[in-house]
Parts: structure tokens; C-alpha cells; sequence
């Protein structure tokens, strides 16, 4: 098989896999990004979104093939403990989050949100995660999370 | 608080002091629990008792949880018992050890006792330093010693880290991705498998075409799979997940079973019950003569099935190597799961190692025992080899043991008040509990050769009971009487559930009082302040009553500031309603009283819930409050949504579009407030005292919307159209 060119979290890396490979399994078991989660493997519950070039999407159903010089960003690449992502941030300052599974795919999916919309309505936030299920009942937690970390980032834009 | 007279069983269990605290490394305490991290923050709880008893800041502790070589035997995770019982247990242990050292100290260096003092593990004397530590003394100290349980617990005034909200100690992993989960662990030389599950217990492979699988496998191309049978445990293994996925898709249609009779799909609604033979007990009052029937009132609330619906299927690690087995889990239990394992595996119990690892949310007896018992079935048939078994979303959605169906109808006599003067709880339902501790419900040990018997069908009906539990109300009515009827076969497997029969228990009898009160023309609060002489319980509802402007409606919630999604004041043919619900979970953990309110417009919509609740001292406030939003989210969905579908093969609700859950456009918005937070009485599970009060009160709201009353759930909107058909 020939090796598949994209782009994780700012990395150019080359994957050696079968062309359907799910991007969920490429970054899980070839790269090792376990931070994205299998949740159902029918683009039901949202464990598994990353952004491609920008946009939110399941990786569990989308082919190797069709993330080829394209651009990845999983929870991995969106902060880390020393320069957290302020919805990073927010996640923690609001304790938004029970079992935790589901927050990689949440978090994902609410940063694309901020990225096309800097000043969501509660509305709007939670239409832009009814995509991602949560089971422990985290919800008031997340949306007021997003919330304070939109708030900081418009905050931080105006400074 | 005073100490308990008598020492907690869980010390009776584990008593040595060292199995639950030790100083193993300068500046750090290990701190062993054996309830483990099941969503509920636990751990966090955990760690603030001990930091308070020991006088150490909280970073100092490292938490060593749910491990058979390493921690405390507390059973399982579960019954909102980890504080009440777990936590009491390792405060009391804590303070000995803390007043052993300062013992130590007095007598060693000629300090009066009284100058002595703790400041996070330093030893002070009248405030000084005195230049010994916990460290500094531990190897003079042999906590190999027994807990005498007698040693003074600090008394809440002086709580310091105790009773104010801590961050969760394992959220920032989760929030950055950090591998913190048993599915994220890999092994090197690591196989995937997967399970071609035998489709009902006693049923038997008459054929596997094992070529076509091998051809599936090959025709995916993406690496060699192996296929591993036993009797009727069918197993897929391969290095490539990919490829066993997709070939465990395929490899049932390749598998012939005999000894699957169909089940009537009409079982699936709860009223089936009603019907089938039954153990029958009679708890509480003795039976009661006739009453006037102009005086007897009764109402019959049925609930289907429910699943678990964890956000994520099961997971675990097995590896056997050099006759020893480990096993990573996400099970509520490390140790009923390591006996069960010996029975079923044939090995000494000292060969086997049960590790707990975190999981998706468990809310109560899912399929991680299951998985885990997978994973070690393969792992002893390849030596050497770590086995990862996940399951797939449809495996666990189809045979994870769901929550049985139930029904519950309140039987009750009036008196001149219109108040009740004899009352009868009546309840039909499949077991609530089959943990797999005895060895017997595990499903690989089912397919295994030589499987076990069936486990009997028992359970108690004696408070606090499983299927019985909340049957009876907290209200002070003359009589009271629980009418119980254990239905021995299900047509599935059935097991515990947040809450297990409280939840429609609870529903049951504040429905109930909610259409009594109308009767008799009585406000629903006052109604049930007239019956109820429990402060505590008291105090909830009236908190409750405030917190929401009860009776009043409130102003539906604005877009931004209200229930999130929604669009502006109530449209033309849109009714809203609220309810109140209150109950004391297990009626001896925490008290919940919780009002709802509801706009219905064909579907019903929750738009507020408002909690009160007393759960005596409480270590964690915030974690307090996420545990009662969280129950209270669950249980809108089962309220409106919640209800596994049946066909002639089993459980057909195996997507998360057939077993719709809440998602987040359709959360209300939530307050919750801790009734006497700081207080010195002893600490009450909370875990599940939310659910049952919450479900109840939307049953309330919904019937005060439409003016008639719906007692099957889930509240669909074709429920609520015949209702109003009626109405």
C-alpha cells in the first residue's frame, strides 16, 4: 500500500494504511492520538470528531483516502496543560464534565463553532453540539463553559 | 459528628490501617480506596476526606483505587454508597493514623499531647515547628495494626478542605486528550479481539463457516485474523483493529445457532408482567380489612425497559503470562469480578489480577464485567499475548443487562381528609440486580463448555430494597405496606440502573399524591407538608417551593438566558405546566425534592427543573451539585425518551437512533442547591437521589399542562396526543 500523506495538528505525517482505514483508526492505532474516542462507529454520537481543513466531522466514517493533503486537528493539537485552549480552560474552570468521554469530540465541535461565530447564543451552542452526546448529564456544565470561553476569547481579541 | 459506636463492616473487612494509608516517599501520602472512578468524582471526594483527617494539602495524596493486589475490599461502586460507607470509613482511619504520630510524637520527644498539631503532615508544637513529619516518623510507626475505629473524626466547623468545592482530580487528563481511559491502552505484541455473541443463554453453534470469515478477512486485506471457539464462545483476534472490526461485523452471518426460540416482542411494553408467574412478598403493614370502596383510590404507572446507554461501549486489557492473569476494567467491582473470573477461568483466585481503569460513565451493572471476562477468556488462550476486546456499539446496546420493565400500582384508602389512611405500594418486576460476583452471569462463562446454572431468581424485598426500593413512601400515613411481585423470567437480561425500581417508584406514588391532592382540592406542596413530619424532608420541599415561585408558572425561558434552544414566549397551541416531586433515595440516603417545568406543544419539552436537596455533610459541594444536574439530565431522558425495543431476536434498539437519549438542545435549564451543605450530619449518597423526583415531577407538570394524566412512560408524543384526546 502507499504510504497517505496529511496533516495532524500541524504535523505532516505519512500513514501506511489501507485507503478505506477510518481516520478514527489512523489516529488511534497509526498514530497513536488516542485522545479522539470511538464511541458507536456510525457517526452517531460525535466521541470521534476532529476538524478537517477547518471543519467538524466524524472521523470514525471518513476514509483515509479522503483526508490526503488535508489538514487534521484532534483534541491533541488544540492546547495543551501548559498552553491550554481557553476552552480548555473554561472546561476546567466550569468542572464541565463527568465520565469525560465525550469531551474530546465536545470540545472539538465547539471550537468550530467559535471559529465561524465569536459571540454564540445558548441557543446556538447547544444546536452546535446536538451532534455530540453526553449520557452523565454534563450539559449545563459544557454550555455555560462555552459560553465563558467565548467570552474570553472575544475578551482577548479586543485587547 | 460522633464516631459510629461499633466499627464500620468495611473496616471489619480491611482493617489494617496500612491497606488504606501509607508514607511510602517523602512528602507524599498513598491513599487507598477500593471504590473506584465511575464518572460520579469519586476519587476527588476521596482525596479531600483523607487531606482533612491527615492534615496534608490534598497534592500531597496519591490516590492508589480498585485494584486486587494494591487496594481495600469494598465490594462494588455502587448503591450512592461510596461516601456514606467508603469514605466514612477511610476518614475514620485517617484520623487514627493522624493521632497515632501525634501520639508518637508526645511520647517520643516529651511534648504534652495537647501542644501537638498537624499542619499539612508537619508536626507542631503550640504552633512551632518541631522538625518531625510524617515522614520523618513513619518507619517508628507500624500502621500494620488493626483500626480500633474509636480515633476522634474533626467536627465540621473545622473542616477546612472537607465541604468546599475541589477541582475533579481527573479532568484536566480528559480535557487535554490524555490517554486516561482503558480503551486508550495499548500493549506491545497487543491483539483486538471481537465476540460473535451467542445470541441467547443455552444457545448452541451448530455450524461456523470459518472459510468465509477467513475469505471476509482476506478480501478486507489488512491483516491475518485468527478465529478463536470454545463451545459456544466464538472469538475474532487479529494485530489490525480495523480489520477485526469489520470482520466481526460480517462473522454472524456466518454462524449458525441452534436453540434460539423467538421472544414475543410485545414484551417490550411493561404490562407483560402482569401476566407471568411471579414470587410474591408482602413487606410492612399486616394486610388491612376491606375499606368502603367509595374510599379506595389506586393508579397503575408502568416503564419499559432501559439501557445504560454509556457513551461508550465496553473495553478491557487481559494478559497471561507465567500462570498469572491481569485484567483492566472498567468494572464497578475489582473483586466480586476476580472471583467470578477464578469460576469461570478454573484458576486459584491468587493467580488473578483485577486492575480497575476508567471508563465511559456507568450508571450502574453494564457490560464491562462481560467485556473483562472476554478479554481474560482469550488472554488464558494465548499466553503471552495482551487482548484488547471492545465491544461494538450494537453488542452493547443488545446485550448489556438493561433495567427491567416494571409495573407499579398504588393502592389507597382516604380518610374523612381526603389523606391517605392505608397504603399499599404493589410492584411486578425482573431482577435489579445479577452482578456477576458468584460467577454466574457472565456471558463468555454462558458460552463457555460446562457452563454455570442460571443464577437464581433473588432478590430481596426487605428495605432498601432493588425492585422494591422507595415502594414505600416517607409520608407519615397509618399504614403502609409494599406488595411484591419478583418476576423470575425476562425476556432479557436485566440488572441494576441508577436508581434501580426507584425510579418508577418514586414516580408512582408522587403521581399518585399529586392526583390525590387535586382530589381533595389541596396545593401539591401543602398536601404533602400535611403527611410528612421528617424535618429534613420537609426542608427540601420548602426550598424547593421557593427556589421555583412555586405554585406559580414561571415566564418561559428566553432564548440566551433560559432552556437552551429556545425561541421566545410560548407559541399559539403550546401548554405549560410544573410539578414537584420529592423523595429520600433508599429512604435513608440524601433527600431530593425537585420542580419541573414543561411546555408541550404535540412533544413535551422540559424547560426548568429546579433541586433542593440535604445529602448531611457534603465533602465536595460542586461535585455534589454535578452529580444531582447529571441525574436530573438522565432522567429527563428517560422521562421523555427512554425505552428499549424488542424483537423476535432480542433487543432491536441497538443505535443511538433507536434508543434516542437527551441531546443538548432538548437540556432545561437547571439550579441546584445544597440544603445545610456544612452541617455535622453524617454524609448521604447522591449520586441517585436526583432521578426518581425528577421523572415524577415532569409527570406532575405534564399532567397539570394537559389537565390529564399520563402514567406510562416514556411522556411521547403519542402519549400526550391521547391523553389529550381523552382530555
Amino acid at each position: 500500500m502507499q504510504p497517505v500523506s496529511l496533516t495532524v495538528n500541524g504535523n505532516a505525517v505519512s500513514v501506511s494504511a489501507d485507503a478505506d482505514t477510518p481516520l478514527l483508526d489512523v489516529l488511534r492505532n497509526h498514530l497513536g492520538l488516542v485522545g479522539t474516542k470511538f464511541g458507536c462507529g456510525a457517526e452517531q454520537c460525535g466521541s470521534c470528531m476532529v476538524l478537517i481543513d477547518g471543519n467538524p466531522e466524524k472521523s470514525c466514517g471518513k476514509a483515509l483516502s479522503s483526508v490526503v493533503g488535508k489538514a487534521v486537528l484532534t483534541i491533541e493539537g488544540l492546547g495543551t496543560r501548559e498552553h491550554p485552549h481557553p476552552l480548555q480552560q473554561a472546561f476546567l474552570d466550569e468542572q464541565a464534565g463527568q465520565c469525560g468521554y465525550c469531551l474530546s469530540g465536545i470540545l472539538i465541535s465547539a471550537k468550530a463553532l467559535l471559529d465561524r461565530n465569536a459571540s454564540p447564543s445558548r441557543g446556538e451552542i447547544a444546536a452546535a453540539l446536538d451532534d455530540n452526546i453526553c449520557r452523565c448529564g454534563s450539559h449545563p456544565r459544557i454550555l455555560r463553559a462555552i459560553e465563558r470561553a467565548a467570552l474570553k476569547m472575544r475578551e482577548g481579541a479586543g485587547r | 459528628m460522633n464516631n459510629p459506636p461499633t466499627l464500620p463492616p468495611l473496616l471489619v473487612d480491611n482493617p489494617r490501617l496500612d491497606q488504606w494509608v501509607s508514607f511510602p516517599e517523602p512528602a507524599h501520602v498513598r491513599v487507598s480506596t477500593g471504590r473506584v472512578e465511575i464518572g460520579q468524582g469519586v476519587l476527588t471526594a476521596m482525596r479531600q476526606i483523607a487531606a482533612e483527617e491527615l492534615d496534608v494539602a490534598p497534592e500531597r495524596i496519591g490516590l492508589q483505587t480498585g485494584d486486587t493486589d494494591l487496594t481495600p475490599n469494598e465490594g462494588y461502586t455502587a448503591g450512592s454508597q461510596s461516601i456514606q460507607f467508603g469514605g466514612v470509613a477511610l476518614r475514620l482511619v485517617c484520623a487514627e493514623v493522624r493521632g497515632l504520630f501525634l501520639d508518637h510524637a508526645a511520647a517520643a520527644f516529651g511534648f504534652a499531647r495537647a501542644d501537638l498539631a498537624m499542619k499539612d503532615g508537619a508536626i507542631t508544637h503550640r504552633g512551632m515547628p518541631t522538625g518531625h513529619d510524617y515522614w520523618s516518623l513513619a518507619a517508628a510507626i507500624d500502621l500494620a495494626r488493626h483500626a480500633s475505629g474509636r480515633a476522634p473524626v474533626k467536627p465540621a466547623s473545622e473542616h477546612r478542605v472537607v465541604g468546599r468545592s475541589a477541582a475533579r482530580v481527573d479532568l484536566a487528563a480528559k480535557v487535554f486528550g490524555m490517554p486516561i481511559f482503558v480503551h486508550d491502552m495499548a500493549m506491545d505484541g497487543m491483539v483486538h479481539a471481537r465476540i460473535v455473541r451467542q445470541p441467547r443463554r443455552g444457545a448452541t453453534i451448530t455450524a461456523v463457516d470459518e472459510a468465509a470469515i477467513y475469505r471476509a478477512a482476506q478480501k478486507a486485506g489488512k491483516g491475518a485474523i485468527e478465529i478463536l471457539r470454545d463451545g459456544n464462545f466464538l472469538a475474532i483476534t487479529g494485530a489490525d483493529e480495523t480489520t477485526v472490526e469489520a470482520v466481526a461485523a460480517i462473522a454472524p452471518g456466518h454462524v449458525a445457532w441452534d436453540g434460539v426460540d423467538p421472544i414475543n416482542p410485545a414484551q417490550e411494553e411493561a404490562r407483560w408482567l402482569l401476566q407471568q408467574p411471579s414470587i410474591d412478598r408482602v413487606v410492612g403493614a399486616p394486610p388491612a380489612d376491606p375499606a368502603p370502596a367509595a374510599t379506595r383510590r389506586e393508579a397503575t404507572y408502568t416503564r419499559m425497559h432501559i439501557a445504560h446507554a454509556s457513551i461508550a461501549p465496553s473495553c478491557a486489557m487481559a494478559l497471561y503470562e507465567g500462570g498469572h492473569l491481569e485484567v483492566w476494567t472498567h468494572t464497578q467491582g475489582v473483586y466480586p469480578l476476580k472471583a467470578a473470573l477464578a469460576r469461570t477461568l478454573k484458576l486459584d483466585p491468587t493467580a488473578i489480577s483485577v486492575k480497575h481503569v476508567q471508563g465511559p460513565g456507568c450508571y450502574g451493572h453494564n457490560g464491562a464485567d462481560d467485556a473483562a471476562a472476554d478479554a481474560a477468556v482469550i488472554a488464558v488462550r494465548k499466553p503471552g499475548v495482551p487482548v484488547r476486546v471492545r465491544w461494538r456499539r450494537e453488542e452493547e446496546f443488545g446485550f448489556e443487562p438493561v433495567s427491567p420493565a416494571m409495573v407499579t400500582t398504588v393502592h389507597a384508602t382516604l380518610d374523612g381528609a381526603g389523606r391517605p389512611a392505608d397504603w399499599t405500594t404493589e410492584i411486578w418486576s425482573g431482577r435489579h440486580s445479577s452482578r456477576p460476583g458468584g460467577g454466574g452471569n457472565l456471558l463468555a462463562a454462558e458460552a463457555l463448555p460446562d457452563p454455570p446454572p442460571a443464577p437464581p431468581p433473588t432478590e430481596s424485598s426487605n428495605p432498601p430494597g432493588a425492585g422494591t426500593r422507595n415502594g414505600e413512601p416517607l409520608y407519615d400515613f397509618p399504614a403502609k405496606r409494599i406488595h411484591h411481585h419478583l418476576i423470575a423470567e425476562t425476556p432479557v437480561r436485566t440488572s441494576s440502573l441508577r436508581g434501580l425500581g426507584a425510579t418508577l417508584n418514586v414516580f408512582a406514588i408522587e403521581s399518585f399524591m399529586d392526583e390525590l391532592a387535586l382530589e381533595a382540592g389541596e396545593d401539591p406542596v401543602a398536601y404533602r407538608l400535611a403527611v410528612l413530619a421528617d424535618q429534613r424532608a420537609r426542608a427540601v420541599i420548602e426550598k424547593v417551593a421557593e427556589m421555583s415561585g412555586w405554585p406559580l408558572l414561571n415566564p418561559p425561558p428566553q432564548a440566551g438566558e433560559g432552556r437552551v434552544g429556545a425561541s421566545g414566549p410560548s407559541a399559539a397551541g403550546t401548554v405549560r405546566g410544573r410539578g414537584i416531586a420529592f423523595a429520600r433515595y433508599k429512604n435513608l440516603a440524601a433527600y431530593a425534592a425537585i420542580v419541573a417545568e414543561v411546555e408541550i406543544e404535540e412533544t413535551v419539552r422540559v424547560t426548568r427543573v429546579w433541586c433542593a436537596a440535604d445529602a448531611g455533610l457534603v465533602i465536595n459541594p460542586d461535585g455534589a451539585k454535578n452529580q444531582l444536574e447529571g441525574g436530573i439530565v438522565q432522567a429527563v431522558s428517560w422521562a421523555l425518551k427512554e425505552g428499549v425495543r424488542l424483537d423476535t431476536a432480542g433487543i432491536s434498539s441497538r443505535d443511538w437512533e433507536s434508543y434516542p437519549v437527551l441531546r443538548f438542545s432538548e437540556v432545561p435549564e437547571i439550579a441546584c442547591e445544597l440544603v445545610s451543605a456544612v452541617s455535622d450530619n453524617p454524609p448521604l449518597g447522591i449520586g441517585e437521589a436526583s432521578g426518581g423526583p425528577t421523572v415524577a415531577a415532569i409527570g406532575n407538570a405534564v399532567a397539570h399542562a394537559l389537565g390529564a394524566r399520563i402514567r406510562d412512560l416514556p411522556l411521547t408524543r403519542e402519549r400526550v396526543m391521547a391523553a389529550l384526546l381523552k382530555a
